[in-house]
């Protein structure tokens, strides 16, 4: 196979000039998504039979869970890819993924928690679910923390992709809680074996939610990876004409 | 559109959890751009000094 393609895409000038041409195609879409979503979730799907119109939460809920654990399998394999083949733009996608999955598990837990309120009657319980939740907040700090505290910045990028490879770990530990141990949190309804179970008219804007939660992260990924390549690349001579543009 | 916003009694938590959301999407945005910028920046003045008077 040839690879030529790819080196061209690892370069750097060349991935921060595709970066700037792609971030539409992903934030168009993206917000189209997400404002129909929110349409249909909030205004033409139906009240839960259970939880009324509390359930509603789900379609902010659901998509930043989504997000906070997808991110970080992007973080990790970008990681990885940058440890075993000492590729920089690996690198560079990994510390633009940090901050990016760390809001949004941040968001996970705090709308989860609110959630929590009504339904169960407390904001927070020390079950498997929401306890290996907040301890993939505590990795992505962890992450940014230690590649923060190292001047060098291979031995940055090279010790933050170990943290990150090893919290993997966390990702089917949080996936799965809701299987192997008692939890108040309710079991998937979308990621499970077989029919989701959930109606059309309450499905719909939800798989919206998801997919252009999805393509807002690969444009807000893109905007971020370009400040890195720059500040990886400071020196490189291509940036002198490429910035100045 | 009152009973809308009223969320069925559960307005107190669904609007929180749909603002908070809408703070963390437009953070994202600007921080992401701000990083860029700041990044930008630092490149030109650098590019300005190798050039030199």
């Amino acid at each position: 196979m040839n690879w030529t393609w790819f080196h061209k895409l690892a370069s750097p000038p060349h991935a921060y000039r595709i970066a700037a041409r792609l971030i539409p195609w992903f934030a168009c879409p993206a917000g189209i998504l997400i404002a129909a979503g929110l349409y249909g979730g909030l205004v033409l799907a139906p009240a839960d039979y259970q939880q009324g119109d509390g359930f509603r939460i789900v379609y902010v809920h659901a998509p930043s869970a989504w997000l906070s654990m997808q991110v970080y399998a992007t973080m990790a394999a970008a990681a990885a890819v940058g440890l075993i083949w000492r590729i920089k733009l690996a690198h560079a996608v990994a510390a633009a993924s940090a901050p990016i999955g760390a809001s949004f598990t941040f968001l996970a837990l705090v709308t989860g928690a609110v959630w929590g309120k009504p339904m169960w009657g407390t904001w927070w319980v020390w079950d498997a679910r929401l306890t290996s939740e907040l301890i993939l907040l505590f990795l992505y700090a962890g992450v940014m923390a230690l590649r923060a505290s190292i001047e060098d910045r291979d031995r940055a990028d090279r010790a933050a992709a170990v943290l990150a490879i090893v919290g993997v770990v966390n990702l089917p530990i949080i996936h799965y809680s809701v299987y192997w141990w008692n939890t108040l949190h309710q079991p998937a309804t979308l990621t499970k074996l077989g029919k989701p179970s959930m109606a059309g008219d309450m499905l719909w804007p939800l798989l919206a939610m998801l997919l252009g939660f999805t393509l807002y992260y690969a444009a807000v990924l893109l905007v971020r990876l370009r400040g890195e390549i720059l500040r990886r690349e400071r020196d490189a001579a291509w940036l002198g004409t490429e910035v100045a543009r | 559109m009152n009973s809308f916003l009223a969320m069925g009694g559960y307005a107190a938590y669904v609007w929180p959890c749909f603002a908070l959301t809408a703070v963390v999407l437009a953070w994202n945005i600007l921080a992401a751009r701000r990083s860029h910028a700041a990044a930008r920046r630092v490149a030109l003045r650098r590019a300005a000094a190798r050039t030199g008077p």
